[in-house]
């Protein structure tokens, strides 16, 4: 199977796009998050929708295959909330293994079936991680603002238990994905450094921060480019932005990004803003509009949807991505010789 | 230079902006005074956990120009862990401070780490060596490379710290080597400290300490490819403690000529270097002839000279150099930064410098106002603060005033005019002046027209004027039809000029619906101040008929999709809700009965006490600063603005207390009172023989779930079949007095920032005063929660038993209640309070409503009313049904 790295260079590679607005399609009651081994637990379950991979498989099977189908190289694993922090929300820290182990192995097992039908485009999978819902530099207590609900150590072994299972269960690659706090990230790249060293492995790691909305910075103050600069001390395949905004908002730090790194940049922008009842109501076609200007400038390396978007979304971005070139990729930033 | 450089990266710190060092940077600043071990005080700060101060030092730093933070908790009477850890999260909850990167300043590891820890961005260890053997060294670098840092590399090895040329270039070789070479460490992500020690200490191997440091300084930038050069600069003067001028010298001196020999940051206390041009010939002579080590009679020499200067150090509190630049940039960095002080004589020197008035208008006052617009656009300033820009604006033109009609250059050119009016009957002006501030400052000329202008007067005025575009605002509901009012007039006058509505009772649909119909120019819709510029500047640009036929199309479709959603039944017959009106187990419930029946006033009511109800949240809102107080102070974005203005009202609220600028009034009247269907009387005395007067509330006719009624306020009154004795109280309250005074004073001063920060300031208290008096009434007049012991919070949560809804508010939207409630209590009398013909209270900083003290009483909207409820209402309180369909407008379910 060829590299990553080198098909990147050859062409624009399409993520997935959203899990969640999938699995609402579903409209999926609390036995559908419950198998033999969860029938006693004592809290709700339903919503904790990474556990389908558990307990319907045959659900996130069938999400990757329409992913796939529309034309998506990469396929991110069910696990946005695959860490013990965030599966504590269930009483559920003791399941992380396996539900990082099976969403890897299925998204694996349908990555491969497609890669078998058109070997001249190998799907990959990625494994994701999410942010938990903690945040490592920003108190949640208005009142004690030293105060901190999670520490960098404690996100750090969480992450790269996470991390571990996606690997065994067969990922391609790791996606630290919707950063709204860089020093959550910090402690998953951190944790993830730890692991390749004990298992004397490397696999390529893609970041993708969250800006939140027009100030242009992520949540916990960063500017894109202080963003940047933050995570820029890990080798990774590739630095970009997802979630908050739709395309058109993102235009800009998107800009930043592909201008400053000396990473791949990748986007997966959701389907536009939400409306006033929170859905995302961007056509496809919109929304490709959008995404096509960013090609046109030769942005991107990789592209695909977050919140709201869909397999008709992610097949009229396929499609579009297909015209153009990839972002050229600086080796390295040459500095002036003066 | 070698070649090896070419592909090495800048130096990329980071902190929640960037801090990227190129060849081309500038020396960097390193701040040195949030450091146990460097600064008494901060030591003793930390010591006696006086965090907040010890937060003050930091900001200090950044404002006196460091860009990179050095913070170092290394003393044996404190856990040096803990206060790193505590101070780092602290400052992480402080933008303005978290701006720049940290450098993490301490010898022990564990230290270290737990700093690491706690900083998002990315920052400098300071630092590591060989100090401790190979092993350790890259067992630390390789940890630190995890952690993303850049580190410093003292030279230091295990035998000891570098004090020669000779061992400095070893030492930082061989460390050099093992970073990048063994642990991959980024080349840029290096900085060596190579040791500034004392000078002219009387030690003749010391002489050449500084020397050997320039030297080495030389040779890492060199021989070692992307590593740099920091240092603590104060060391090395440490033999003249005590004798400031001396000192600075030293220190501007040695920083000159290790600069030139490549050093790119250093430790610096900003307050302690003289400018080196500026250091009188005799002692910068003396200064270099130790630290270059020129002749042997240096230290004595420098001694002899320190002597006579004992003692001079000088204060330096802020950064003035802004001041040293060109007349230009001075009127650009106060505009930006909203300094008025200078304002005038920079003002006079750029009129005898460019000649004529206008063209310091045109020229550097429009170029900083555009800058201010750039930043503020791209969401890089705040509505605070380009008011402020807006006051040095209003100072400068003010002064060049007298020389333009001198001149009679004329007008200047400007982008449009703008005519702005509070429609009649109304009196709120706080947004509106807002929206004329941001237009100002986009150089539209704006017109002013001011509060309770009648149609006439607004169109009149347009017309001589020659406005380009009109801007009406209105803040309570009868201004809705006060503005349809004005369109129609447009229209009947044939006029084009395009009419522009604001105001918090506006909304899009509103206008779309019974405005945009009236009149065949355009209208449109303006959510808020920042929404005034896009729209006026698409108005008044070459491709205004596109936009003006964009808007049309869009509201034409918004109107239909309004009458289609009209057509589905979503509400009940009033007889219906009437039926399904609150029930209430009247027979099993005692209402209470006040402590005092009757009147009480409040004249003069102290400010003081009023103060500590204030509820904050929507004065920043008024501001457009959105979030919950007190969140929106930390606020990584907008904290910094939030804090200002916060301190500002603060302030202000101060002056107006010690000074006693406002006054506060207040009137209110508990009564016997029963519901008799929805209306409730009210009776002269417990006897409840001779009815006093009556109020008249609607009640919600949508469409309601199982079980859950349809209301109104009456259902919270006893009725009068329930033979159960209820009581309903009245109020209105104002601390608006003396407030148009004061703003006046600060409008003929050009200052529109203080003049709209003195309404809202004066709004929140009128708020809170009203929120004073029902707790009062609660547990002392009426006394039914005697022991109801609530925080300010809880108040804002409305936690406590019975409302205080208020005429013309969602419960009960009818401002011709008013009046009646005005008679009950005799209000204007008696306070000063006056109705306007809209209904709207002047002065505009005032609060009237009606207390209800059931337990399940409680604030709902109302919704749309129909024509059979409206029949019935007309006739209970003997209104014509139009003049009742004029005044509820805004929720008539038809028409």
């Amino acid at each position: 199977m060829s590299k990553i790295q080198d098909i990147l260079s050859e062409r624009i590679l399409v993520l997935d796009g959203a899990m969640g607005t999938m699995i609402q399609r579903h409209k999926l009651e609390e036995e559908d998050f419950r198998n033999d081994k969860l029938r006693d637990h004592k809290y709700s379950l339903k919503g904790n929708n990474d556990l389908l991979s558990i307990t319907r498989p045959d659900i996130i099977k069938d999400i990757h295959r329409q992913y796939f189908e529309a034309g998506a190289d990469i396929a991110e694993t069910n696990t946005f909330s695959g860490t013990t922090i965030a599966q504590a929300d269930y009483h559920l820290e003791d399941i992380v293994y396996e539900l990082n182990y099976q969403s890897a192995k299925i998204a694996r097992e349908v990555a491969d079936e497609f890669t078998a039908r058109e070997p001249q485009k190998p799907r990959f999978v990625a494994g994701a991680m999410g942010p938990t819902n903690r945040t490592a530099s920003i108190s949640p207590d208005v009142d004690n603002p030293g105060f901190r609900a999670i520490t960098f150590e404690q996100l750090a072994t969480a992450y790269q238990q996470q991390a571990a299972a996606l690997i065994d269960g067969g990922v391609d690659m790791l996606l630290v994905e919707t950063v709204f706090d860089t020093l959550n990230a910090k402690a998953a790249l951190f944790g993830i450094a730890e692991l390749f060293k004990e298992r004397g492995i490397a696999l390529p790691v893609m970041v993708s921060g969250t800006i939140t909305d027009a100030s242009g910075r992520t949540l916990s103050g960063q500017t894109t480019e202080a963003f940047l600069i933050s995570i820029s001390h890990m080798p990774l395949l590739s630095v970009g932005l997802n979630c908050a905004l739709g395309a058109s908002q993102l235009r800009p730090y998107l800009q930043i990004i592909s201008e400053k790194s000396n990473f791949a940049t990748s986007a997966h922008p959701n389907a536009g803003l939400p409306n006033e009842f929170g859905e995302y109501d961007q056509t496809p076609e919109e929304m490709r509009d959008q995404i096509e200007e960013f090609l046109k400038n030769g942005w991107l390396n990789i592209i695909g949807g977050c919140c709201g978007t869909t397999p008709e979304h992610i097949k009229e971005i396929a499609e579009v991505a297909k015209k153009y070139q990839p972002r050229k990729q600086k080796l390295n930033h040459v500095s002036e010789i003066v | 230079m070698s070649s090896q450089t070419k592909n090495i990266p800048p130096l990329m710190l980071s902190g929640l902006e960037p801090l990227v060092i190129t060849k081309e940077t500038n020396f960097v600043n390193i701040g040195e005074r949030t450091n146990v071990t460097g600064s008494r005080r901060f030591a003793r700060l930390i010591r006696e956990e006086k965090y907040e101060e010890a937060l003050d030092v930091a900001l200090d730093q950044v404002r006196n120009g460091a860009q990179i933070l050095d913070v170092n908790m290394d003393e044996g009477m404190l856990d040096g862990k803990a206060a790193m850890v505590k101070y780092l999260n602290l400052i992480a909850s402080d933008p303005e401070i978290s701006r720049i990167p940290i450098m993490v300043d301490s010898s022990k590891w564990e230290i270290i780490e737990a700093a690491l820890q706690c900083i998002q961005g990315k920052g400098v260890v300071n630092s590591i060596s060989l100090k401790e053997g190979e092993e350790k060294f890259i067992e630390q670098a390789r940890r630190l490379k995890n952690y993303g840092a850049a580190t410093v590399i003292m030279a230091f090895d295990e035998d000891g710290q570098a004090d020669s040329y000779e061992r400095r270039i070893e030492i930082c070789e061989r460390s050099y080597r093992i970073m990048v070479d063994k642990v991959g460490f980024p080349p840029q992500d290096i900085i060596f400290d190579p040791n500034i020690f004392p000078v002219a200490t009387g030690i003749d191997e010391h002489n050449n300490y500084a020397v050997d440091f320039f030297n080495a300084t030389r040779w890492i930038k060199e021989n070692l490819p992307g590593a740099k050069v920091s240092g603590g600069v104060s060391n090395v003067s440490f033999s003249f403690r005590g004798n400031e001028v001396v000192r600075e010298a030293m220190h501007s001196a040695f920083l000159y000529h290790a600069i030139k020999a490549g050093m790119d940051m250093g430790i610096v206390n900003a307050g302690m270097i003289e400018v080196y041009d500026e250091i009188p010939k005799e002692l910068l002579e003396r200064v270099e002839d130790v630290l270059l080590n020129r002749r042997d009679d240096a230290t004595e020499r420098l001694l002899e000279y320190a002597e006579k200067v004992k003692g001079g150090g000088k204060v330096r509190v802020k950064d003035d150099t802004w001041r040293k630049e060109s007349v230009e940039s001075r009127l650009s960095h106060a505009l930006v930064n909203g300094i008025v002080d200078h304002i005038e004589e920079d003002t006079e020197e750029a009129r005898l410098k460019i000649g004529s008035p206008l063209t310091v208008i045109e020229g550097p006052l429009m170029d900083g106002m555009n800058v201010v617009g750039d930043l503020f656009g791209s969401g890089k300033m705040f509505l605070p603060q380009v008011v402020k820009s807006a006051r040095v604006m209003k100072k400068s033109v003010a002064y060049l005033i007298p020389y333009l009609e001198a001149e009679k250059a004329g007008k200047r050119s400007s982008k449009g005019k703008i005519l702005l009016a509070t429609v009649k009957g109304d009196v709120h002006d706080i947004g509106k002046n807002i929206v004329g501030v941001v237009l100002g400052c986009n150089n539209y000329d704006i017109v002013d027209l001011g509060v309770m202008v009648p149609a006439e007067k607004i169109l009149d005025e347009a017309v001589k004027e020659n406005a380009d575009v009109i801007g009406l605002s209105g803040l309570i509901t009868p201004s809705l039809d006060e503005m349809v009012h004005v369109a129609e007039e447009m229209e009947r006058r044939k006029m084009t000029t395009p009419l522009l509505i604001g105001g918090a009772t506006t909304s899009r649909i509103h206008t779309a619906v019974k405005i945009e119909p009236r009149y065949s120019g355009s209208v449109i819709h303006v959510l808020d101040a920042s929404k005034s510029v896009g729209v006026v500047s698409k108005l008044l640009s070459s491709l205004s008929k596109e936009y003006a036929k964009d808007v049309k199309d869009e509201y034409v479709s918004l109107r239909e999709n309004h009458q289609g959603r009209r057509g589905e039944k979503d509400f009940v017959s009033f007889e219906h809700a009437r039926k399904n009106k609150v029930e209430i187990d009247w027979a099993s419930y005692d209402p209470p009965k006040p402590k005092e029946l009757g009147i009480q006033y409040f004249d003069d009511y102290s400010l003081d006490e009023i103060r500590n109800y204030i509820d904050w949240t929507p004065f920043f809102n008024t501001w457009m600063l959105k979030g919950k107080y007190p969140k929106i102070l930390d606020n990584p974005t907008i904290g910094k603005e939030a804090k200002k203005l916060f301190k500002e009202a603060n302030e202000l609220l101060d002056k107006v207390i010690s000074d006693n600028l406002f006054q506060a009034k207040g009137v209110f009247g508990l009564f016997p009172a029963n519901a008799k269907g929805d209306d409730v009387i009210l009776y002269e005395d417990d006897s409840r023989d001779k009815p006093l007067t009556e109020f008249h509330f609607l009640r919600q006719q949508g469409k309601k779930g199982d079980n859950i009624p349809n209301l109104s306020l009456a259902d919270f009154i006893a009725p009068v079949d329930s033979g159960k004795k209820d009581y309903l109280g009245g109020f209105a309250v104002s601390t608006g007095f003396g407030v148009k005074d004061l703003a006046e004073k600060y409008e003929q001063d050009h200052d529109d920032y203080m003049s709209i920060m003195i309404k809202a300031v004066a709004d929140r208290l009128a708020e809170a005063f009203a929120e004073l008096m029902h707790q009062k009434v609660r547990t002392t007049y009426w006394g039914y929660a005697a022991g109801e012991t609530l925080d300010n919070e809880a108040l804002i949560k409305e936690s406590y038993q019975g409302i205080r809804p208020a005429p013309g508010y969602p419960a009960c939207p009818d401002h011709t209640e008013k009046p009646i409630l005005f008679n009950l209590l005799d209000v204007t009398a008696k306070t000063g309070i006056e109705l306007t013909e809209s209904m709207a209270m002047w002065p505009a900083a005032s609060v009237s409503g009606f207390y209800f003290s059931h337990p399940d009483s409680r604030y709902f909207g109302l919704g749309r009313i129909y024509e059979d409820q409206v029949q019935d209402y007309a006739q209970r309180k003997g209104m014509s049904v139009e003049e009742v369909e004029k005044w509820m407008a805004p929720v008539l379910g038809y028409k």
